[in-house]
């Protein structure tokens, strides 16, 4: 679960690290309200979950309240890179000096946290690890210790700093390895950290991946965790303990298995089709999921036809054939559906679709195949 | 007779953590039938009971003391799964299989550390588990479509990998050990470990990996297979090479961020090592044949 901007610095915050003076706007009237708050100049910045917003112009920079004004009107309403700001934080703009890179994330080989430091911050991480790995110093930490003080003054010290500002940026270290382990985040990015002109930090950009997988116990973030990134559908899915993510064809894919999902979209593609969606049933017992998933791709717009792939094991197939009927009865859209079922029952339930007249096929490879002829033809 | 298997075989002797519970106890019977030797429960709170002919404990340290178990699988629900873990490896159970999915990264980081500095093998989380086919099985997966033969097939999926045991087992192509390592990100026993032990092992003469977008295990598989020149044929097949880019695709592994963790790179990677990589499942068996010739048809 991605934060924004202005959710991961107000994480920052409780936990001690300095964050630029801001408001939260959610309409650029507010802006006159804040007038006595905060004093120019001013950096407005669009509140999307996705990273190169500057680029697209969702950063703008104002020097006095009108302009800011201008700027929110401007920014608010609108879309960047296709997701609509419905917020803007507006922060005081400082002056700065160096601007460093610091986050903590999870490093997949090592199955460790690992830290990553680099005095080459305000820029994309890859960019500069790919052109210049030295640029950038990782440091996995070990989890039955976790981050010890002096290894976060070695990083500090690294970065270039000594005396009280080598103490500063210690601490800050440390407590973003206590946000870290305390919020369960696979990421913690402050990218730039700056050094400002009168010698203090502060994180001018913040990003925050909190672990989906962690939200029965970080209450805070399971409250906020629906509308976000996500389309109707995707909620609905989620809610439905369905994995759901819409893509951009015609063609709707159901299966039992995330690998087996993504196998069945490599192969509508491979036979020249797009699909609508990736949309995995999950594992065990699917049955009740079935009759949601199968609204979720009905009631798709974009859906010319539906494919379902079930390998039953542990699922029947003869109870997943019933489950497609009775769905389909229910609703009166009509699109073409075609199933593949193999597995525990095949037989009888490619009988009972048969007698409903719903096509089945035994080879995931040949459904996949007939499904993008199909449309082709024209349905 | 020789005893086969990288992981389990027909003298494991294993215990079900979270046996009574709805999945615990509906598997327990599974693999019962299968062959594999279930010797006890735990659950706390259950201790004393009998279910599916089994005996139930509190503890693990009490089925240590009466059966003396040397493989757990796990199947307790997420929040408590890294304890059910700990409480296995502080008893000594050198194998462990957790087929709990949605384990928070914090704890499968806390829980593989412990792990390999115990010298405990866990396999998973968010695996369906380990089969030998024909001896043991420690896992969900549908037995029907394993037989048993020479290739060992490792896979970070659950179902595809059943789909293509399926297809491989219908081409009279059985296998050696088939194992999930987990959809994961952070897992325990990967696919490294996995061919490590199958360079080993008399009955394995082929494998076949079953890879998936994110992450970077695949790239380091391939460095692994080069380096050692590895000196069994491998063949491959990546999940996802249509998969957009920063979307989960179900696995919570299963992601590419930033330009990293692509199928393409995984092939490309696997290509550059002299690994075979199939374009859909169904080639697997088609190039295993062509690698191997027919003696990697099972008798």
């Amino acid at each position: 679960m991605k934060l924004f901007e202005f959710e991961a610095k107000r994480l920052l915050v409780k936990y001690s690290i300095p964050v630029p003076e801001g408001v939260l706007l959610s309409d650029e009237k507010q802006m006159a309200e804040f007038a006595d708050k905060l004093a120019p100049p001013y950096v407005l910045k669009a509140q999307v979950l996705v990273g190169g917003r500057q680029k697209e112009g969702g950063v703008l920079f104002a020097d006095s309240i009108d302009e800011a004004q201008k700027a929110a009107q401007s920014l608010l309403g609108k879309d960047v890179k296709n997701l609509p700001v419905n917020k803007l934080l507006v922060e005081k703009k400082l002056p700065v000096k160096r601007e460093l890179y610091v986050s903590i994330t999870i490093d997949r080989l090592k199955q460790m946290y690992v830290t990553l430091s680099s005095t080459n911050g305000g820029v994309n991480i890859e960019e500069v690890a790919s052109k210049n790995p030295l640029a950038v110093t990782k440091m996995l930490i070990n989890p039955q210790h976790g981050l010890k003080s002096y290894r976060a003054t070695a990083m500090a010290k690294k970065l270039g700093y000594c005396g009280t500002q080598l103490l500063e940026l210690t601490k800050i270290i440390n407590n973003l390895y206590l946000a870290v382990i305390e919020n369960d985040a696979e990421l913690v990015e402050i990218n730039p950290l700056a050094e400002l002109d009168n010698g203090k930090f502060a994180a001018l950009d913040c990003h925050v991946l909190i672990d989906d997988n962690s939200l029965y116990r970080q209450q805070e973030y399971k409250t906020i965790l629906t509308e976000r990134e996500k389309t109707a559908e995707e909620n609905y899915a989620l809610k439905k303990d369905l994995s759901y993510v819409k893509l951009d064809g015609d063609i709707g894919v159901i299966a039992n298995g995330a690998g087996l999902e993504m196998t069945t979209l490599d192969l509508i593609n491979y036979y020249g089709g797009k699909p609508a969606n990736f949309l995995d049933l999950g594992g065990g017992a699917t049955i009740q999921r079935i009759t949601h998933a199968l609204q979720i791709v009905l009631f798709d717009v974009d859906t010319k036809i539906i494919l379902v792939n079930i390998l039953g094991g542990i699922t029947h197939c003869d109870e997943a054939a019933q489950s497609i009927i009775d769905t389909l009865n229910i609703y009166r859209v009509r699109k073409p559906v075609i199933v593949r079922l193999a597995g525990t029952n095949q037989e009888e339930g490619k009988r009972i679709l048969s007698e409903a007249g719903i096509q089945s096929v035994d080879s995931m490879e040949e459904a996949a195949k007939l499904t993008v002829e199909t449309v082709k033809k024209g349905v | 007779m020789t005893i086969m298997g990288i992981l389990i075989n027909r003298d494991t002797r294993a215990i079900i953590q979270g046996m009574t519970g709805k999945q615990g106890s509906y598997h327990c019977v599974l693999m019962r039938e299968y062959g594999t030797r279930i010797v006890a429960g735990v659950t706390p709170g259950k201790g004393g009971t009998i279910l599916n002919n089994v005996p139930v404990f509190d503890m693990v340290e009490e089925a240590v003391k009466k059966f003396t178990p040397n493989a757990s699988i796990i199947f307790v629900p997420a929040e408590s799964a890294l304890e059910a873990a700990m409480e296995a490896i502080d008893n000594k159970i050198k194998t462990i299989v957790i087929i709990t999915e949605r384990l928070p990264i914090k704890d499968a980081i806390t829980l593989i550390y412990t792990a390999t500095q115990s010298q405990v093998t866990i396999i998973g989380p968010n695996t369906p588990g380990v089969i030998t086919p024909g001896e043991c099985k420690l896992g969900v997966m549908p037995a029907s479509v394993f037989t048993k033969g020479k290739v060992g097939l490792i896979s970070r999926s659950g179902t595809l990998t059943y789909e293509i045991a399926n297809c491989l087992s219908k081409e009279r192509i059985g296998q050696s050990t088939c194992l999930g390592v987990g959809g994961d990100p952070v897992v325990g026993f990967n696919f490294i470990e996995s061919l490590k032990r199958f360079k080993d092992d008399e009955q394995t003469k082929a494998i076949a990996l079953i890879g998936e977008i994110g992450g970077n295990l695949e790239e380091l598989t391939a460095q692994y297979i080069a380096q050692t020149h590895y000196p069994k044929p491998v063949v491959a097949f990546i999940a996802g090479v249509s998969a957009p880019p920063e979307k989960r695709m179900g696995h919570a592994g299963a992601i590419i961020m930033n330009n990293q963790g692509t199928a393409k790179s995984k092939i490309e990677a696997f290509t550059n090592a002299g690994v075979k990589v199939a374009e859909k499942p169904s080639d697997i068996a088609k190039l295993l044949i062509k690698e191997c010739g027919t003696e990697i048809l099972s008798e």
